[in-house]
């Protein structure tokens, strides 16, 4: 005990250069736990809430608030922290810490969050870098191998504090993101239709058996069923990493939710597959809540081990997603749509949703992911099996 | 309760979804959807909202009608005892 | 301005050199009757006579070695070795005897002498014939080590190392003698410590020397039809190398690529990427490439000895890699 521990601004993201430390949310003598909220940091993707994973007391809050620093500065000391830095965030412990696990914040390696670009950095992209104080993580290197060159090194961002999200930063994140997915990721795409219409009967008897804080929509069933395919065919969950497949033990299933006015983010709902319908419902509800009130936090939003986007009940009835590097796959729900579907020979009106894979042909093959679509569909037949 | 007040109420829980707006400048007779880019997952959250506030349930029979402010507000004087 | 071939400029200034000055004189084997073994010195011994134009026998240890003994006492001696190989035989009056005299005198005498050799391979010549061995004077201090690679180096350079004090060996690659190139009028004087940059580019910088230079400025060609833009340093000067020339123009282009006819490993390209790399790592953005002689004795056939040595499509290849495109 008594070792001194660096708090430093983490990367929430492939794509994070910086951050703006918005507000502290404690206060120098104060205690802190592992998993407890620091501070609120600005960043492309809105305001996040930071939590430490090493507890000590607050000895010195290094950087005021309003201040806009690369990722890797130190942001507040810790006293009396203890001395191995606690990886990851876990609820049951044994099983929530596999090593493909990107852990969100163990110190005191500053840029841990999100495994690095696959490329290098030549020495004078890292001199540029260094000069400009931009970070280099999501940079997509142009040089030999795919190395990040000088050419590429942004320009140092002199942009003054932003309240709330920043459009044109937050379109950059995602532009960056998805560059960088189609550069490196050779995507295979599968899809499937599935008769929802005895599913979504038992929902709406399910649901009409419960008043309305506890009812489910469509919507997480297919989480509930992404979410638990993957113990069927887990190839699908983790991260494409220094040239292979690290298969993730958790299941933390990212959620793409479009903020209006334009924003993506994919914040993460940890430890989906053992979460039954309520508390997948409860789960979504504030992701979604806080996504767009721009407070999500730091490790949802570094966590994802596999992503799903839905198009709810207001948009078209096929997505094919672009895979968020390092993850290695994207699963879509389209709207439900009715149509004229064949049942014991009979032409019938249905009520029928598209789900497809984009899945990363480095890591896996179209059988695996042609399984895992099965297995998704299969769950979604069997509400049952979901609840 | 007011009707004024009810409107007023309903008006800060659709705020409350959707940040973005004022609550003074939503159009009661425009589709809530397309005003204010909400989908299901937010009209889930209004009715539970509704629920807590009012201990009402709007029955899914009649939800896909309830889609203007005026329309909602309506509902409500018409079913939250007073 | 006048074109001239780089044996018709080696020629002018040895010319230059026995008129203006009667300390100079020129020997080697067969320099005088047969007018050099690249004739260079063809037509001297009729103009200047026996005394200065000195045919010997073939014995590089003692020629050179009474040449280094003629600069002692004040002579200006210009000794021909036929080839780099055999200046191998004259190793130690080169390295232990003209480098070191200097020093071990503690400045008292000084050795003005000029050693000429022709270097390299193309001419089917065969190993014996065909070295690359400036990398090997390179490293002796003591020594200056140029590399003429126009017609106005070959010239100037002659002329400005009988004005050092000090041992200067001249490589003169084989394959350029029949080059041609202009002559401005009045030739320009030429210094004997400056890197020039032959063309200016800025993505890639190209290093190289003597009997490289033009494949390399032919690679510089193919690469801007690339859309690549290489600049072409002539280091002309490989002991002292100008260090200041090659480190900013690759602080500017953050790519390099050194192209040399001596084999890569142990070699001067190796120095040379070496000193890029204590120097200028922090303005890199690829590896330094080496377009170097391959690790075998030059061959005699001309395809495998064209396959020996660097060629114009390697460095362009190299060039490529370096910028992320190859």
């Amino acid at each position: 005990m008594g070792d001194v521990f660096e708090f430093v601004m983490p990367s929430l993201g492939a794509d994070m250069e910086r951050g703006v430390l918005v507000e502290w949310l404690v206060t120098v003598g104060q205690h802190v736990d592992r998993g407890d909220l620091v501070a609120v940091v600005e960043t492309d993707k809105g305001a996040i809430e930071v939590e430490i994973w090493t507890p000590g007391t607050v000895a010195e809050l290094v950087v005021p608030e309003g201040s806009d620093v690369p990722v890797g500065t130190v942001l507040a000391r810790l006293s009396g922290a203890s001395a191995t830095a606690d990886p990851a965030p876990s609820a049951p412990p044994a099983a929530d810490a596999p090593p493909a696990e990107p852990s969100p914040e163990p110190a005191p390696t500053p840029v841990v969050a999100v495994p690095p670009h696959s490329g290098r950095a030549s020495p004078w992209a890292r001199h540029l870098a260094a000069e400009r104080g931009v970070d280099l993580t999501g940079v997509v290197g142009t040089g030999p191998g795919g190395a990040i060159v000088g050419a590429d090194v942004p320009q140092a961002r002199t942009k003054p504090v932003a309240a709330g999200t920043d459009a044109d930063a937050m379109r950059r994140a995602v532009a960056r993101a998805m560059e960088r997915s189609k550069r490196e990721i050779p995507h295979y795409y599968l899809g499937t239709e599935v008769d929802l219409t005895p599913t979504l009967a038992w929902l709406e008897r399910r649901n009409a058996a419960v008043p309305p804080p506890q009812r489910v929509l469509p919507a997480v069933l297919f989480l509930a069923a992404a979410a638990r395919a993957v113990r069927e065919v887990p190839q699908v969950n983790g991260f494409w990493k220094d040239g292979r497949l690290e298969v993730s033990e958790a299941v933390h299933l990212g959620v793409a939710i479009s903020l209006r006015g334009g924003g993506l983010v994919a914040p993460a709902v940890r430890d989906a597959d053992r979460l039954d319908l309520g508390g997948l419902m409860a789960a979504l509800d504030d992701l979604v809540r806080r996504a767009r009130r721009g407070r999500l936090r730091g490790s949802e939003m570094t966590d994802a081990t596999l992503t799903t986007t839905s198009m709810g009940d207001r948009g078209v009835s096929d997505i094919q997603g672009v895979i968020y590097p390092p993850q290695v796959a994207i699963v879509g729900f389209g709207r439900v749509v009715e149509r004229p579907w064949i049942v014991d020979g009979a032409i019938l009106p249905r009520s029928v949703v598209r789900v497809t894979l984009a899945g990363d042909h480095r890591a896996h093959d179209g059988h695996t992911g042609g399984l895992y679509l099965s297995a998704v569909a299969n769950l979604l037949t069997n509400p049952e099996s979901l609840a | 309760m007011t009707r004024t007040e009810m409107e007023a109420r309903v008006r800060e829980l659709l705020v409350d979804l959707a940040p973005e707006f004022e609550a003074d400048a939503i159009d009661p007779d425009e589709d809530l959807r397309q005003q204010l880019d909400i989908d299901s997952m937010d009209l889930h959250q209004l009715a539970t909202s509704l629920f807590e506030v009012y201990g009402v349930d709007i029955p899914e029979s009649e939800r896909a009608d309830l889609v203007t402010l005026r329309a909602i507000v309506d509902w409500l004087d018409a079913h939250v005892s007073r | 301005m006048s074109e001239v071939t780089y044996r018709e400029a080696v020629r002018m200034a040895l010319r230059e050199a026995m008129t203006n000055d009667p300390r100079v004189f020129l020997m080697g084997e067969d320099v005088g009757r047969y007018g050099g073994s690249y004739a260079c010195s063809m037509g001297l011994l009729e103009e200047f006579g026996e005394d200065r134009i000195r045919d010997t026998p073939l014995s590089e240890s003692g020629f050179t070695g009474a040449g280094i003994g003629a600069a002692l006492v004040g002579m200006r001696p210009i000794v021909e070795i036929m080839t780099v190989n055999f200046s191998l035989l004259a190793l130690d009056q080169i390295v232990n005897n003209a480098a070191t005299l200097r020093h071990m005198s503690g400045g008292q005498v000084s050795v003005p002498v000029v050693i000429r050799m022709s270097t390299g391979a193309g001419k089917q010549l065969a190993a014996q014939h065909s070295h690359s061995w400036e990398g090997f004077y390179a490293h002796v201090p003591g020594l200056k080590v140029v590399s003429p690679a126009t017609v106005v180096d070959a010239r100037g350079m002659l002329l400005a190392a009988l004005e050092d004090p000090d041992p200067v060996v001249i490589f003169e690659h084989s394959g350029l003698y029949n080059s041609k190139g202009e002559m401005p009028d009045p030739p320009p004087k030429v210094d004997l410590s400056t890197a020039r940059i032959a063309r200016e580019g800025t993505d890639v910088t190209l290093i190289t020397h003597g009997g490289c230079l033009q494949r390399t400025l032919d690679a510089a060609t193919a690469l801007a039809e690339r859309g690549v833009s290489a600049e072409v340093i002539d280091l002309r000067v490989l002991r002292p190398l100008d260090w200041d020339t090659v480190l900013a123009s690759v602080a500017r282009t953050h790519r390099a690529v050194v192209v040399d006819e001596g084999w890569k490993s142990w070699g001067f390209s190796a120095e040379v990427s070496a000193r890029i790399a204590e120097d200028g790592f922090w303005t890199l953005d690829a590896p330094v490439r080496r377009v170097a002689g391959v690790e075998v004795p030059i061959p005699y056939p001309q395809h495998l000895e064209q396959a020996s040595i660097p060629r114009t499509p390697q460095i362009v290849e190299a060039a490529l890699q370096a910028v992320g495109r190859g």
